[in-house]
């Protein structure tokens, strides 16, 4: 930027994109920051600010035996999709990575298409598919439909981290007589680590998250957590939703720094 | 894309590890959506009967068409709102030290990751008739009966332009970070204003970013099912909601493949012209 000759003109651009841009991250933050607040009402109702503070709600949360078993639900479909997102798409990601051949561009743009597509369509071919067959919804339909649209991340950040590897690592390890499972395991392995937990992370948070397939692919024995929120908001604006709110946006933002130190998920994302 | 030509047999690993996926992607994803396209094609409930009867009933239904319309209207809303907002933020971004940057991303990075249900229920508590911005504008008098805000278009737009605010935010943050800082002093220093230099250099040099950024924000909020469903409430509807009422609680399965199969082709025409404009606008750009 030229400091030397600060015109009216220069400042005013300035101060209208920092202004414009600290509104907008007031925006994007204060929703959160309103819902933490509200969870702590003493009252019945959403009214903001509080009449008063207590941590009813929360006990009232910790009492809500549906939610809890929605969350379980959640959680384990959420582990396993992650863990057969890993194991698919790591493996995926080293075979198209590194060579750009019209196979491996169709198969990227196959393997990242759910991210695009409306998942609600999918969710519903999933359902009309698994009813063909015969398979009735269960944990392992969920699976299945969560890790078609949670496996992109994982194969998109571990490209993007196998694009970073220098290839002179590779060949000299193999020049020293490495073989090339050693060299994965010693080499690739350890350095595209951070990427690859970086996308699982990802694909964990969209599956716990997911509502669009889990819509079609669920019933009462395998409720959803997001889906049971939704049902209660539908229903009645319960202030135990609001304490559940605050305690995953705190799951949230402990897991963000977690994952900000041991992948530097910042930079991941805007490089 | 790897940039390096390495020799081939170290460097890179047998397409066939892709396979496993690619069967995956082929039973699970692929199989289905044919046979949504199959059953679309069908003229009765039961599906037993071949025919375009579904696409014929939602392309001469003005409700149909409605719907679709004010769909494809919110998403163009919802992204040219995030455009105007995430824009700053990154330009800022690139202005400020790293702890700042650090924060600045945290802070966009926590509505990506926190739950949707969340995002959108803090706005109902925001937008409410009780709650904040009504309960400020009353208590300092500038309005005696509530206002409403939930359950109109004015809200849903608000609402998703944050919750899909970070779609838009990151890529236009790394396109501004290849841009040339030198490009912009020259500008400076031949006599153009900061205006000027923004307009003519600095926002035709990012247009790879906001085209990037565009084309997720649309995506993802024309299909955003429960910001729209809890936002705007039962007197508006939009495609998803439309297709899971169809599949769901009218169970007519062929019309909701068809609803479907629009939606789709809708969502892939856009993303179709936004890559086109985005193979333009590098080959202008050249950066």
């Amino acid at each position: 930027m030229s400091g030397r000759r600060r015109t009216w003109e220069a400042v005013s651009f300035e101060l209208v994109m920092t202004a414009i841009a600290l509104i907008a991250l007031v925006i994007i933050i204060a929703p959160s920051l309103v819902v933490i607040i509200v969870s702590f009402t003493s009252g019945f109702s959403l009214r903001f600010p509080p009449p008063g503070y207590s941590t009813r709600w929360y006990v009232e949360l910790w009492n809500a035996w549906q939610l809890h078993f929605a969350a379980r639900n959640s959680f384990v479909v959420a582990l396993w999709s992650t863990g057969l997102s890993i194991v698919l798409g790591v493996a995926a990601a080293l075979a198209i990575a590194r060579s750009p051949t019209l196979a491996t561009r169709l198969l990227d743009s196959l393997f990242m298409s759910p991210l695009v597509l409306p998942a609600l369509a999918f969710g519903l071919s999933a359902l009309m598919l698994f009813s063909l067959v015969g398979m009735p919804v269960s944990l392992l339909t969920l699976v299945i439909g969560h890790t078609v649209v949670c496996v992109p991340y994982v194969v998109r950040n571990t490209v993007a981290a196998l694009a970073q590897l220098e290839p002179t690592l590779l060949e000299s390890s193999a020049a020293l007589g490495a073989s090339r499972s050693y060299t994965f395991r010693r080499i690739v392995l350890p350095l595209i680590r951070p990427g690859v937990i970086a996308g699982a992370f990802i694909a964990f948070m969209s599956s716990f998250d997911n509502v669009p397939v889990s819509l079609f692919l669920r019933d009462a024995a395998t409720d959803m957590l997001p889906i049971r929120m939704w049902q209660d908001l539908e229903g009645k604006l319960d202030v135990t939703i609001a304490a559940l709110s605050g305690v995953l946006i705190i799951a949230t933002v402990a897991l963000i720094a977690i994952m900000e130190r041991v992948t530097g998920l910042s930079k991941r994302l805007t490089s | 894309m790897a940039a390096a030509s390495a020799p081939r047999d170290v460097t890179s690993y047998g397409i066939g590890l892709a396979l496993p996926l690619a069967l995956f992607f082929l039973v699970f994803f692929v199989a289905p959506l044919v046979q949504l396209f199959v059953l679309s094609l069908h003229n009765d409930t039961a599906g037993t009967l071949w025919g375009i009867g579904q696409y014929v009933h939602f392309l001469t239904d003005p409700f149909s068409l409605g719907v679709l319309g004010s769909t494809l209207l919110l998403g163009a809303e919802v992204t040219a709102l995030s455009l105007v907002l995430g824009f700053p933020i990154a330009w800022l971004y690139h202005r400020v030290g790293s702890r700042a940057q650090t924060l600045i991303i945290l802070i966009v990075l926590l509505p990506l990751l926190t739950s949707v249900v969340v995002r959108t229920f803090a706005w109902i508590v925001i937008l409410g008739r009780q709650g904040i911005i009504n309960a400020t504008l009353q208590s300092i008098g500038v309005i005696d009966t509530p206002l409403r805000l939930l359950y109109t278009q004015f809200g849903v737009v608000i609402a998703l332009a944050q919750v899909q605010m970070p779609l838009m935010t990151l890529p236009l943050i790394t396109a501004l970070g290849r841009i040339d800082m030198n490009l912009e002093d020259a500008s400076c220093s031949l006599g153009a204003g900061s205006w000027r230099t923004f307009w003519k250099v600095v926002l035709p040099l990012s247009l790879p970013g906001i085209i990037a950024g565009c084309t997720l924000t649309y995506a993802a909020s024309i299909t955003a099912f429960i910001t729209q469903s809890l936002v705007g409430g039962g007197q508006m509807l939009f495609m998803p909601m439309y297709l899971y009422q169809q599949a769901s609680t009218l169970q007519n399965w062929p019309f909701a493949s068809a609803i479907s199969i629009i939606f789709l082709l809708a969502v892939l025409a856009v993303v179709t012209v936004f890559n086109m404009l985005g193979r333009l606008s590098r080959g202008y750009g050249g950066a």
